[in-house]
């Protein structure tokens, strides 16, 4: 095989890619740090909803209302078009409307209290919930309206151990959700749909975060094994490195421009981990080749011939998906958007890290052509034995 | 010669993408809105009556309605304009009266012939057609509580039955059992008396702290913990599936998630209100004595079987009206097989209240029946006019009582005891199934709750089609402008690809979610990298001197090492994407780990043998456009 005509000095440059790559990691690093991931609802639990303006939405209104109502750090946004609102906070509506009745009750006087949210009985099916209130009669309930059946539907008023169980057919969450949607239209002045709601609750975001995780260890792990078995073990450490260097930097800039990190983003991590693999793989195969063919030269110079080589294709594939990236980030929907971003930043720093960062490594640790020779099966083992 | 493939392999090829494009066809037929009905008991009989009187109804509402249809068990009719389908099912709903269950429905538009090869299109996730989405949890904490009360108890029980002496008892919150004996001895033999009858608990003895005390503890093992769950997440899988039956959703999913959560989706139901009420409600038993001759008339009561065979054999059981006891004191139900004559039999455990009750009543009516009645309290909507003569719906409750089982009392009954002479194993999981689910349940809460509106879901359909769409396209348009005539080989092969990708999740049953169609395009441009390895190799083996077809071959023998180890990195990651995710992460999993099979197929086999087509048999082959 003749030389390319023209080979990059790739290795030649590490010093400053490598303190490149370290700046960009460490302000990721400190990004997380200080500003912390905008979580999204299957993270933080709480509720989000999208409602369809039958006009131009004006958000500022919207949020006059939602911190009128004291939520829990509201988020507003339009979603897609002028008219469309995306609404988040993280309460639960069962837990705000609780609050909102027992003022409403306690105004009853009298220490007419809201006790507590149950179950109705099973033969009270078609009643969504049962309110325990004490020293508030059915009398002084119905005749301040504090149920009204335009709301809640059917309401029926019982008593048990002196205490007056309120069985209403509406669940008191839907109730709130109603009349907040009820208060926006009348700020806003316009007809609301409401498109699309979610609710979720605070104990599935910690196990989604240990599952994520787990998940992009138990990735890292397998790699680092197949990666070791298929080449040596300095490969598996640059791979490894490498990755690591992607996902942080990705995580940074969600970080540092507080976009939302929700499911779909922890889904396109993963996949970035597949793809920045792949990429990286494609070097180390050419380096493996060039290292038996091209025994007398100096480790660097097999890497630089390797990456000047597998160049070419490393552009051709990032620009065809980069193609389909910024198609779903364009075409694809609001819901798609965090997904396709996540990627086109993962995807620069994986092409980025497979060039610089990867190859760089495994010299570091001293690469020598014996450690790719077709070797027999005990030197294979002692290659084992001189992993630290 | 190098480039040349066998006839069989071109045929194979061929066969393959013939196979592809006759199971993906069902996707380009958009099924129709329809409405089905059915009979809220399976007695119900629904003929073409039911059917004439559907299309009648509809006629008159104006809605123009069309392929009626008649199976075992269910009618359908296909509305014209989907946007009718919910008045649609008011009005048949109106119509039929009570004792159907109308849901509206999406009736397939494939043809026959399709069909009757198993050739379905894509199902759809609820992000694209519409619906609900509920996560509940069981709280099994309070279901392995409740067990260890009731073990206490039962200890107690024993320990008093087998005359040996115990200071106390006691389940302690952290459900562990303490007991205090008197004497070392006197514990001893308690821990091997109960140890025999108490399989999933470990006993242990550590030392008092009082002097003269002895103690033993006894913990669930993680397995016993284990069956407790699977017993309380079976138990509110099987009321569920009965009560998600009732809300008219032609394809409910009712399925466990993990060790203690059930996910429940309904497509087309808009109202997450109204399926919250009707969902998460238990069913209840009742056990009476079957009534027996000089039972007076007004302490009888009459109840059909829920078995329709047993009800068409003996007709209705006549039980007496007093209740001994409930489902609420019913602790465990369990189908077995006896060991002696290995007939299959039921056992049930009742807590010790229940136990008491029962032996009060059984021990002195041996020889008699004592019937088992399961009790679903069920909702029905009516539409009546109100008071300004609208129409307005109106929801009545009532209760079914129907007979699981009748049979004779062989002795006095106490906390434990068993129903045999069943006739197949199968009748007596069905029993101990029906009997857990009316037995007291581990309660449920909702843990999430998403509702997807119709538009909402036909717009995510769109901008994913559209997504799809154009990146397919450019992505096209890029390999044919870099690589020109092996450009079109590979866009061939790109188009395979996404045909197969489609066909394999087709036919897989595969569910189609929104960062589905994200994994879907991410392949599409991801598949074709194994082209441009290829390719790349082709370009250099002839710069460093190769003939065409040398380097067409040795192109594709070389870049396949790279394209396999790159691909099977990739589908690690895939494949733990699956294992972990839920819900949108698994939706993607699943395309991507498709893809990446199709792509290995496609990219590589198809790619070549295109290029062997075209440039193979040329002898003297001296240039190549690539």
């Amino acid at each position: 095989m003749t030389k390319e005509p023209r080979i990059i000095d790739f290795m030649g440059m590490r010093h400053y890619t490598s303190a490149l790559s370290i700046i960009f990691v460490i302000i990721s690093l400190g990004a997380l740090a200080i500003n912390g991931l905008k979580l999204g609802l299957d993270f933080t639990g709480g509720t989000q909803f999208e409602l369809l303006f039958d006009k131009p939405a004006d958000l500022n209104q919207v949020r006059t209302v939602l911190e009128e109502a004291e939520l829990t750090s509201p988020v507003a946004v339009l979603f897609g078009s002028e008219q469309e609102v995306m609404i988040r906070t993280q309460d639960q509506m069962k837990v705000k409307a609780q609050e909102k009745l027992g003022i409403q009750v306690a105004a009853l006087g009298a220490g007419a209290a809201f006790e507590a949210v149950e179950r109705p009985a099973r033969e009270m099916e078609g009643f969504a919930d049962a309110l325990v209130l004490a020293n508030a009669s059915a009398e002084s309930l119905q005749q301040k309206n504090v149920f009204p059946a335009d709301e809640y539907g059917r309401v029926e008023y019982q008593t048990r151990e002196g205490k007056t169980v309120v069985l209403v057919e509406n669940s008191i969450d839907s109730v709130y959700l109603q009349r907040l949607i009820a208060d926006i239209e009348q700020a806003t002045g316009s007809d609301i749909q409401l498109r699309s709601s979610e609710f979720v609750g605070p104990q599935i975001g910690d196990e989604l975060r240990d599952q994520g995780g787990l998940g992009i260890l138990v990735a890292f792990a397998l790699v680092f094994l197949y990666v070791a078995v298929q080449f040596q073990w300095k490969f598996s450490v640059g791979a490894i490195i490498g990755l690591i260097h992607d996902v942080i930097v990705t995580v940074g800039f969600f970080a540092i421009f507080q976009w939302d990190f929700d499911l779909t983003v922890l889904a396109a991590i993963l996949a970035l981990i597949g793809y920045s693999i792949n990429d990286t793989i494609v070097v180390y195969d050419r380096i493996r080749e060039n290292f038996r063919v091209l025994r007398k030269m100096h480790p660097h110079e097999v890497i630089n011939i390797s990456i000047t080589q597998t160049l070419g294709r490393t552009i051709m594939t990032s620009m065809s998906v980069f193609i389909v990236l910024f198609c779903l980030y364009f075409i694809a929907g609001e819901t798609l958007q965090g997904f396709a971003l996540a990627l086109i930043i993962g995807i620069v720093a994986g092409t980025y890290s497979s060039v610089y960062v990867c190859s760089n490594i495994t010299a570091a640790l001293g690469i020598t052509k014996e450690d790719l020779m077709p070797k027999p099966k005990e030197a294979e083992g002692a290659e084992g034995n001189e992993a630290p | 010669m190098l480039n040349r493939y066998p006839l069989w392999k071109y045929l194979l090829l061929l066969f393959f993408t013939v196979i592809g494009i006759v199971y993906s066809i069902p996707n380009l037929y958009a099924p129709d809105a329809a409405i089905q009905v059915s009979g809220d008991s399976s007695a119900k009989v629904i003929d073409a009556p039911v059917l004439t009187k559907m299309e009648a109804a509809l006629k008159e509402a104006n809605i123009e309605a069309f392929g009626g249809e008649v199976t075992a068990k269910t009618a359908m009719l296909r509305i014209k304009n989907a946007e009718q389908q919910m008045l649609a099912r008011k009005v048949v709903q109106k119509a039929l009266g009570d004792g159907y269950v109308v849901a509206l429905n999406s009736a397939s538009t494939t043809p026959a012939w399709l069909q009757s090869i198993g050739a379905a299109p894509l199902k759809l996730g609820l992000d694209l057609a519409g619906g609900v989405h509920f996560l509940l949890e069981v709280d099994t904490a309070s279901a392995v509580a409740k067990r260890q009360e009731i073990n206490a108890d039962d200890m107690k029980d024993k320990l008093r039955k087998s005359k040996m002496r115990y200071a106390s008892i006691v389940a302690q919150k952290d459900n562990q059992i303490i007991g205090r004996f008197r004497s070392a001895e006197a514990r001893d033999a308690a821990i091997s008396a109960l140890r025999g009858d108490f399989p999933t608990l470990l006993f242990a003895t550590p030392e008092s702290q009082t002097a003269g005390e002895f103690l033993f503890t006894a913990d669930f093992s993680e397995a016993g913990v284990r069956e407790i769950e699977d017993y309380a997440l079976s138990q509110n899988l099987v009321t569920l599936r009965n009560r998600v039956n009732e809300l008219g959703v032609s394809e409910p999913m009712v399925q466990r998630q993990g060790r203690n959560r059930i996910i429940v989706q309904l497509a087309g139901i808009q109202d997450p209100a109204e399926a919250k009420r009707v969902i998460g409600k238990t069913a209840n038993l009742e056990f009476r004595l079957g009534a027996s001759p000089d039972t007076l008339v007004s302490n009888k009561e009459e109840f059909p079987y829920k078995d329709e065979l047993m009800q068409m054999q003996r007709g209705n059981a006549a039980l007496e009206r007093q209740v001994i006891v409930t489902g609420d004191r019913v602790s465990n139900a369990t189908s077995s097989f006896d060991p002696e004559s290995n007939q299959p039999q039921v056992n049930i455990t009742l807590d010790s209240l229940g136990g008491t009750h029962m032996h009060r009543v059984t021990r002195n009516n041996v020889g008699r029946q004592m019937g088992i009645l399961f009790i679903e309290y069920k909702t029905r909507t009516q539409t009546v006019k109100n008071a300004e003569g609208h129409d307005v719906e109106k929801m009545t409750q009532y209760v079914e009582r129907k007979v699981i089982s009748l049979a004779t009392i062989q002795s006095a009954l106490g906390v434990q005891f068993r129903i045999t002479g069943l006739d197949s194993p199968a009748e007596a999981s069905e029993l101990a199934l029906l009997l857990r689910a009316g037995a007291l349940a581990a309660p449920m809460h909702f843990v999430e709750e998403r509702t997807i509106g119709p538009s909402l879901g036909a717009e995510n359909i769109k901008n994913g089609v559209d997504a799809t769409l154009w990146g397919f396209g450019l992505v096209v348009l890029f390999m044919l402008v870099s690589y020109r005539m092996f450009g079109v080989f590979a866009n061939i092969a790109l188009g395979v690809n996404l045909l197969l990708m489609i066909t394999m999740l087709s036919m897989f049953g595969a569910t189609l979610t929104l960062p589905g169609i994200a994994g879907i395009v991410l392949t599409i441009g991801m598949a074709v990298d194994a082209n441009v390895l290829i390719h790349s190799r082709i370009r250099e083996e002839i710069k460093n001197g190769a003939s065409p077809q040398q380097a067409i071959y040795a192109g594709y023998e070389r870049a396949f090492v790279t394209i396999l180890d790159a691909n099977l990195t990739t589908l690690i990651v895939g494949i733990i994407l699956f294992a972990i995710g839920t819900g949108p992460i698994k939706g993607f999993a699943v395309t991507l780990i498709v893809g990446i099979i199709t792509t290995l197929y496609a990219s590589v086999t198809c790619s070549r043998a295109l290029a062997n087509l075209v440039y193979g048999r040329r002898k003297n082959l001296q240039k190549i456009s690539i």
